[in-house]
This record gives C-alpha cells, sequence and structure tokens, in this order.
C-alpha cells in the first residue's frame, strides 16, 4: 500500500515536471518570463497536496481494512481527545498556507510591476472581438508583439466585462467598462498561441478568441509598418475586406447570405430594405456610412438594435473602402 | 378523521400522538399546512430533490454539447441559458436549503429530544417562501430563461434581453426561506436543548447547523439588498452598477461575493456536521477531538465573512487588496484541514462498518480532500491569475460542493432514511450506486482540472480543439453519474414500498433521534430527556431480535418526573 502510494507520488512529481517547451501534464508551455515562476508555485503547492492527499487516503484505507468490524467485537478503548496531537496538525498546514500564501503574493508581484521601458499597447474588448492598438495608431485584431521585450497593456471594454488571457504567457486581467485596467508580459519564444476572453460575455464568448503573434527580433517593426500602410498599399475592396475582419464587423455580420447578429452584407448594395420603425429605402453609401457611426437611426426590421457605434474609431478613408468592399459584395463574385 | 377533537379524551389524544407522522393527518393539506417539523422537512426534500433532478437535467445537457467542439445539440444562446439555470437552480433552489431545510428539519428537533422547532409557523413560512421563489424562478425559465450566470455580473446582466427581474427576484424570495429556516434553527438550540446537553455535549451536526444558521441570518440580507439594486438598475435605470449610468460594475461583484462566499459555507459546514456523526457512528467509536471540530465550524462561519476578495484577483482591484485577501483566505484553510485529521483519527482502532453511509464517508474523504487541496492553488495570488475562470475553479468547486456536500447529503440520507420513513433500503444497491456516482464524478470532474491548468476558460460553448478527448471524457463520466442516480431513485422508492420495516435504531447511534419509533410517532417522544454524551456507544448493545440497538440502560437518559425545566 505504502509502496502505491510512493509510485503514485512519483508518477505525479514525474508528470508535472517540464518538456523543453515548459509544458508539463498540467501545465500549457511557458512563453513568457512569469511563467516559469507560476509554474515552479503550482508545482510545489501540488507536491504539498500530493502528499496530504496521500496522508489522507492512505490512512483512511489501511484504517478501513485494519479496523474493519468484526462480529461480536467493539471498537477498542482508546482516547477521543489528545491536545498535542490535535495542536500539531493544526500548526503545520498554518505554517505550510503562510508559505504558500508568502510565494504567490512574491510571485503577483513581479506579474503587476511592467518594467517602465515597456512597449504600450491599447487593448479594446468588445462583444465579441479584441482589437489592439499599437502606438502608431494602427489597429490590428490579433496581438503582435515582439520577443523579449516588455509589452505593457491598457485595456477598456466598450460593453461589458471581458477578461483578456493568454494561458502561455499565464497572463489574466479583467477589461472593465468604464475604466482602465493594465496588463503586462515579456514574451521568451517566437511563435503564434491562443488568447481568450475569460469573462463570460454572452452568445459569441467562446469565439472571442484572437492569436498573440510573437515576432522574432527585428521582424516586429518590418510587420507593424507594412501592416499600418494598408489603406495605401491595398485596393480599397481588399482594404475594406482586412478592416471588415479585423475590425469586429464578420463577428456579427456574414458576406455568404446567412443570417447573424445582424443582417447578411451579401447583395446589401441598392437592396430595397425594410426598417423596424416601418419605412422602406434602396440602400446606398449614404444609408451604409450611418449605420457605422450611428448604428441605431435606422434598424434592420427583425434585428436587434444592439450594435456599438464606430463613431471617432474609423476614419473617413476607412469607412469609403469598407463601403467599396459592401459593393464588391453582389453575389456575382465569388466571395466567402 | 372526522373526529371532534373536543371529544376526545386524554387516552385516545395519547394513542393518536403516538402514531406516526406520516400518517397522523391525511389529505394533501394536512401535508401543505402542516406545523410539524418532520413534515415540512420530508416536503422541503421533495421540493430538493425535484430541484436537483431538473439541475442535473440541465448539466446533461451542457455535458452533451460539449462532446464535440463546435455546435452538437443546441445554439450558443441556449447553451449559455442551460449552464446558468443549472448553477441557478443548483446553488438557490438544491444546495443552499439541502441539508439543513430537508435534513436539518427533521432531525434537529429530534436530536434535542424536542416536539419540534421554536418556531413552527415560521418553519412553514419558510418552506412557502422556498415555493413562491422556485414559482419565480420558474416563471423565468419559462419566459425566455436567463444567460447570466448564476453570478449575475454587471453590466451584463442589466443590459441582456433574458427574464433576469424574474430570477433575481425568485432569488430574493428564496433569500428569505433561508434566513427564516436560519433564525428558528438558532431559537431552537439556543432554547429548546434537553436537560443535561451543554452546549459542548451537543450533537456536531447541531454545531454545524448552529454555525450555518449565523451565515444564513448574517449574509443573506446583503445578497437580497444587492438583487434589489440590480432590479432597481434594470426596471427603473437607477445607475449603480452600470458604468454608462455612473456606476461600478466591480462594485456588484464585491456585495455579490460578500454574501456568495459565506453562501460556499452554508452549503459545507452542514455536510461537515453530517460527516462527523456518521463517522463516529460507523467507526463505533467516539468521536475524536469534539472541541476542535464544533469550534472549528464557528471559525469557518467567522472566517468566510472576510475572504469574498479572493474571487476577484482579477478584476483589477489593487495589489494590497489582493495581498490581504489572499492572506486571509489561507486562514480559513485551517479549520477544514483540522476536521478532516480528527475524522480520520475517529477511525484510527474503530470497528468499523462499511454500511452504505460510511461508503458515502470515505467518498467524501477522498473527494473533499482534492477539493480543499485544489483551494491552495487558487487562493495563491501568482497561480490563481492563471487558474481564474478555468476549468480548474470549476473542478475545484464541483470537488467541494459535489465531492463534498453532496455527497455528505446521501450519506445523511441514507443515514436517516430509516427513521424518515420507517424502512430499509436495499444495501447492495446502495453500495452499486455510491460506488457508480464516486467514479462518475471523479471521471467528470478530475479531467476538467487538467483543461483548467491547460488553459480552458469556463462557460465556453465552443473550444478549441486540443481539449475534445478530455471533454468527452467529462461528458462519459457525468452519464455514469446520472446511471448512479438513477439507481439510487429505484431502489429508495422501492423500499419505501417493499422495504423491510427498520428498527428504532439501526446503526447503533447515541443520539437522541435514534430513541423514538422508525418512523417517529407524531409529536416525537413520550418524556423529557437527561441527555449524556451523544458519542457515548458504548451505551448501546445490539438486539437480534429486533435487529437493531438499544440502551442498556433505558432509565439513564430519562428526566425523571417533575426534573427541573
Amino acid at each position: 500500500m505504502i509502496s502505491t502510494g510512493l509510485q503514485l507520488l512519483v508518477a505525479a512529481i514525474t508528470a508535472s515536471l517540464p518538456d523543453d517547451d515548459g509544458s508539463s501534464f498540467w501545465m500549457p508551455p511557458q512563453v513568457s518570463t512569469v511563467a516559469q515562476g507560476v509554474d515552479w508555485l503550482f508545482n510545489f503547492i501540488l507536491a504539498i497536496s500530493v502528499f496530504f492527499f496521500l496522508l489522507i487516503v492512505v490512512a483512511m484505507v489501511i484504517f478501513v481494512i485494519k479496523y474493519r468490524h468484526r462480529e461480536g467485537q467493539d471498537a477498542e478503548q482508546s482516547p477521543s481527545h489528545n491536545m498535542a496531537l490535535e495542536l500539531t496538525w493544526t500548526g503545520i498546514p498554518m505554517i505550510l498556507v503562510v508559505v504558500i500564501f508568502i510565494f504567490g503574493f512574491k510571485g503577483f508581484l513581479d506579474m503587476s510591476t511592467a518594467p517602465s521601458n515597456a512597449y504600450e499597447i491599447l487593448v479594446e474588448g468588445q462583444k465579441w472581438n479584441w482589437s489592439f492598438t499599437y502606438p502608431n495608431g494602427y489597429i490590428d485584431s490579433d496581438l503582435h508583439v515582439p520577443v523579449d521585450r516588455p509589452i505593457r497593456l491598457v485595456m477598456g471594454s466598450q460593453d461589458v466585462i471581458h477578461s483578456l488571457y493568454i494561458p502561455a504567457f499565464r497572463v489574466k486581467m479583467d477589461v472593465v467598462p468604464g475604466r482602465y485596467s493594465k496588463a503586462w508580459f515579456e514574451a521568451t519564444k517566437p511563435g503564434e498561441y491562443d488568447l481568450f476572453c475569460a469573462e463570460y460575455c454572452g452568445t459569441s464568448h467562446s469565439d472571442m478568441i484572437a492569436h498573440v503573434i510573437v515576432h522574432p527580433v527585428g521582424e516586429f517593426e518590418t510587420w507593424l509598418e507594412k501592416a499600418s500602410n494598408f489603406l495605401e498599399t491595398m485596393t480599397p475592396v481588399d482594404a475594406g475586406r482586412k478592416l471588415f475582419q479585423v475590425r469586429g464587423c464578420q463577428q456579427c455580420h456574414s458576406v455568404d447570405g446567412s443570417a447573424k447578429t445582424g443582417p447578411t452584407l451579401l447583395g446589401v448594395f441598392s437592396r430595397q430594405q425594410n426598417f423596424a420603425d416601418g419605412s422602406t429605402i434602396t440602400i446606398d453609401e449614404n444609408y451604409i456610412r450611418q449605420s457605422i457611426l450611428e448604428p441605431q437611426a435606422r434598424v434592420v426590421a427583425g434585428y436587434e438594435p444592439v450594435m456599438p457605434t464606430y463613431q471617432g474609431r474609423l476614419s473617413d478613408p476607412e469607412i469609403m473602402a469598407i463601403i467599396e468592399y459592401f459593393k464588391s459584395l453582389d453575389g456575382a463574385s465569388s466571395e466567402e | 378523521m372526522a373526529v371532534d377533537t373536543a371529544s376526545l379524551d386524554g387516552a385516545a389524544v395519547g394513542t393518536r400522538n403516538q402514531e406516526s407522522y406520516l400518517t397522523h393527518g391525511r389529505g394533501i393539506l394536512s401535508w401543505l399546512f402542516t406545523l410539524d417539523h418532520k413534515r415540512i422537512g420530508v416536503m422541503y426534500l421533495v421540493a430538493i430533490t425535484a430541484s436537483f433532478f431538473l439541475g442535473g437535467v440541465f448539466a446533461l445537457l451542457v455535458r452533451t454539447e460539449l462532446l464535440t467542439s463546435g455546435p452538437t445539440i443546441m445554439t450558443a444562446d441556449a447553451y449559455n441559458k442551460m449552464f446558468t439555470l443549472h448553477g441557478a437552480v443548483m446553488i438557490f433552489l438544491f444546495i443552499i436549503p439541502g441539508i439543513p431545510a430537508a435534513i436539518g428539519n427533521f432531525v434537529l428537533p429530534l436530536m434535542l429530544g424536542a416536539k419540534d422547532v421554536a418556531l413552527p409557523r415560521l418553519n412553514l413560512t419558510s418552506f412557502w417562501f422556498w415555493m413562491i421563489g422556485a414559482v419565480f424562478a420558474l416563471v423565468s425559465i419559462i419566459v425566455g430563461a436567463v444567460d447570466t450566470g448564476w453570478t449575475f455580473y454587471t453590466p451584463y446582466s442589466t443590459t441582456t434581453g433574458t427574464a433576469v427581474i424574474s430570477m433575481t427576484l425568485g432569488v430574493f424570495i428564496l433569500g428569505f426561506s433561508s434566513i427564516f429556516t436560519g433564525l428558528n434553527f438558532i431559537v431552537t438550540i439556543h432554547k429548546m436543548r434537553p436537560e443535561g446537553m451543554t452546549w459542548f455535549r451537543m450533537p456536531l451536526f447541531l454545531w454545524g447547523l448552529y454555525s450555518t444558521a449565523i451565515i444564513q441570518v448574517l449574509a443573506t440580507p446583503i445578497l437580497g439588498i444587492t438583487l434589489l439594486l440590480l432590479v432597481a438598475e434594470r426596471a427603473l435605470g437607477v445607475g449603480i452598477f452600470d458604468p454608462t449610468l455612473g456606476g461600478d460594475p466591480v462594485l456588484f461583484q464585491h456585495f455579490f461575493w460578500f454574501y456568495s462566499h459565506p453562501a460556499v459555507y452554508i452549503m459545507i459546514l452542514p455536510a461537515m456536521g453530517v460527516i462527523s456523526e456518521l463517522v463516529s457512528v460507523f467507526s463505533g467509536k467516539h468521536i475524536f477531538g469534539y472541541k476542535f471540530i464544533a469550534w472549528s465550524s464557528i471559525a469557518i462561519a467567522l472566517l468566510s465573512f472576510l475572504v469574498w476578495g479572493h474571487h476577484m484577483f482579477t478584476s483589477g482591484q489593487s495589489g494590497i487588496t489582493n495581498m490581504i485577501f489572499s492572506a486571509l483566505t489561507f486562514s480559513v484553510a485551517i479549520p477544514s484541514a483540522v476536521k478532516v485529521f480528527n475524522w480520520l483519527a475517529t477511525m484510527y482502532k474503530g470497528s468499523i462498518r462499511l454500511a452504505t453511509p460510511m461508503l458515502y464517508v470515505l467518498s467524501f474523504l477522498f473527494l473533499f480532500a482534492i477539493g480543499g487541496l485544489t483551494g491552495l492553488f487558487l487562493g495563491a495570488l501568482s497561480t490563481d491569475i492563471h487558474l481564474h475562470d478555468t476549468y480548474f475553479v470549476v473542478a475545484h468547486f464541483h470537488y467541494v460542493m459535489f465531492g463534498g456536500t453532496v455527497i455528505a447529503f446521501l450519506g445523511g440520507l441514507h443515514y436517516w432514511w430509516p427513521k424518515m420513513f420507517g424502512r430499509m433500503y436495499s444495501e447492495k444497491w446502495g453500495q452499486v450506486s455510491a460506488l457508480l456516482i464516486f467514479v462518475g464524478f471523479n471521471l467528470t470532474f478530475f479531467t476538467q482540472f487538467v483543461m483548467g491548468s491547460h488553459g480552458m476558460p469556463r462557460r465556453y460553448y465552443n473550444y478549441v480543439e486540443e481539449f475534445t478527448t478530455l471533454h468527452q471524457a467529462s461528458s462519459v463520466g457525468s452519464y455514469v453519474l446520472a446511471l448512479g442516480f438513477f439507481i439510487m431513485a429505484g431502489y429508495l422508492i422501492h423500499s419505501l414500498f417493499r422495504g423491510r420495516p427498520a428498527p428504532n435504531n439501526p446503526w447503533g447511534s447515541a443520539t437522541l433521534e435514534w430513541e423514538t419509533t422508525s418512523p417517529p410517532q407524531y409529536n416525537n417522544f413520550d418524556h423529557e430527556f437527561l441527555a449524556g454524551d451523544p458519542y457515548d456507544l458504548n451505551s448501546l448493545r445490539y438486539d437480534k431480535a429486533t435487529q437493531g440497538w438499544v440502551r442498556k440502560d433505558p432509565q439513564s437518559i430519562i428526566l425523571a418526573e417533575g426534573g427541573a425545566h
């Protein structure tokens, strides 16, 4: 029994030893400077937990076998109280939890204090996508960062509470409407990692997933410059498509004719449209512009007035590009 | 019984009072308007069992949807309603009233050797408030359900289009039901203990109920007023939590957890009380370290008010606040650990009988150990940042709430079942279902620890491919769990009709509820008690004729005529 217990203990410890990328039976790969510390404390608590769990279960099993009721035999006489013993098993856990608390707090201080030279990216959560604004004003729906450089995120929400969570970095922080919250990390390995919304936010909460792209040394700046110039380098239709994809439009509007939270944009241009207020118009540039800036002005019949405004969040050239993209969605050209 | 009560002579009244509480008075109204704590307890038992079934169906639907990473059997909106209803029904309708209102109502006065609780009318009112609250919750489910999660976080809950108001009003009313039960138990325990039962001679189940009652009375009003503020914001546009109206959404989380964390102990403290009774009886031995167990219940009740901020380590509250709440959180771990060690010490050198209730005790020790120890990962700040709002948390609280509270509830149900209904159930099937529930539970929830630490967020309708295998294993576990419960329903219902009649004291327990008949007579007891040590199991001997236990000296616990009152 005891040897089985020891084997289990060894197995549990081996399973939690990290592989080359820092991942283990319990943990995803370690890709930030704080990940190792977090995992160390996790494994420390795991070792304590496995020890106490085995102590409890092994004692329980031994007692059940050894002191199993036998016909005509009562329990042995034994004391029902032992102050020294009880103080011991109150005291030892007390010391252990104090140690765990101190390690947890120390780790937390490292995780919550960003270095002063950190590169700052603004984050905005809305139902149900993320926008990341870089220092030059460029906005993307994925988080691109350089490797080995501290990144500071300043985060706000358009609507309800979201929470930015990157498991590989061991980073999580709620994004609360009406205030800014902050988080920071320093990625240690180039690659692509998941970024989840961890605070329940409604219908597509589980699709509010972005990617963190960690660029190798020197490549981030090139990427940013190229990405930022998309209005100049792309055709208006392509630029419009990109905006449609990265700025959250496609979370609610399809381009294949299916209805989502909002109406489809397939063949939207020149469509005769009925509105919730009973009116009907033929959709043109002005209506699309108004719907982007004042979404509640004219709501298509059969849909809820839930679209957030893009006033101040899209520039005129960007709106023009989006309109050109919508014009291309006439159903004739092949568009997924 | 169309007999004019005025014409009954004393002897007839006596016979009537010695009739079983189950047959004393017939018809549905004699139940719905009864003041008898036993009948109210049984009605609560039926009501919470129905709620558990409903909440269980929602859980199975959630697990079935999660069999595949995309849509499986329902839309995202339907899924969001399912997990919300699972949580809300299980917490507010089942687990909070579970042990205190169903088992506690039945057992508490009997354990005190009393005729009833101190305030029988308040007791009935509590049940009726539960019914009204449940109707509000059901109406909410029917008119469109709720998709906020059981936590009702703002501003989501004030802006969603679902039936939030009727659900929160339902929970508000259920809160009164909980307060009334708590108040009643406090008064009853203070005023109605029999001669000889000092505070430290009370059965430990009563310490559990007493500390629970303190939390019910002190914490539930906070939830009530918070939900009223939520309704005021939703219905009247008063800005309290919504930032667009000048409110603060995080304030809601503080208010909510100020109740809901202590509420976790409303759920677990009575469960710990049940385990304390069972472990002593089925080990054939006096409980070990009575005073430590009793004081640890009170310690948990008081400390539980000081740890709510550990639900909010990533909410943006200040680092200092996080530090204080983390430190206080660890303090509440100690009394739980002390209890576990005391229970184990009770088994040491015992004479352990593995009857169904004891299987649940062993199951409890195994599962609650995991539930408690995984709390350490969540109390520590740096690890909690990673684990917060993932399946690790979901697994942790199911190990505590289900592995702890529900398992103890089932243990208690199987222990007091013969007393409640006067019938023994099939021991063999009892063991089969206990085993299935144990295996199914671990398969369902242990997998969720692994998913969670790998970063699987909770409340997700879709999930990334790497979690598919673990999700499917978890869903299969939930079906095994469900099978265990269906078998239990089968043999328990069967026992009501075909079960062997139960002796007065089938397990060899020394607490007073086993001194009456099984099922108890209407007036509980014919005499008053001089209570002794509730864990002095040597005062009993097994009687082969009745297949039950009897006192070696029956006169020793009877209060002599004209004794002190």
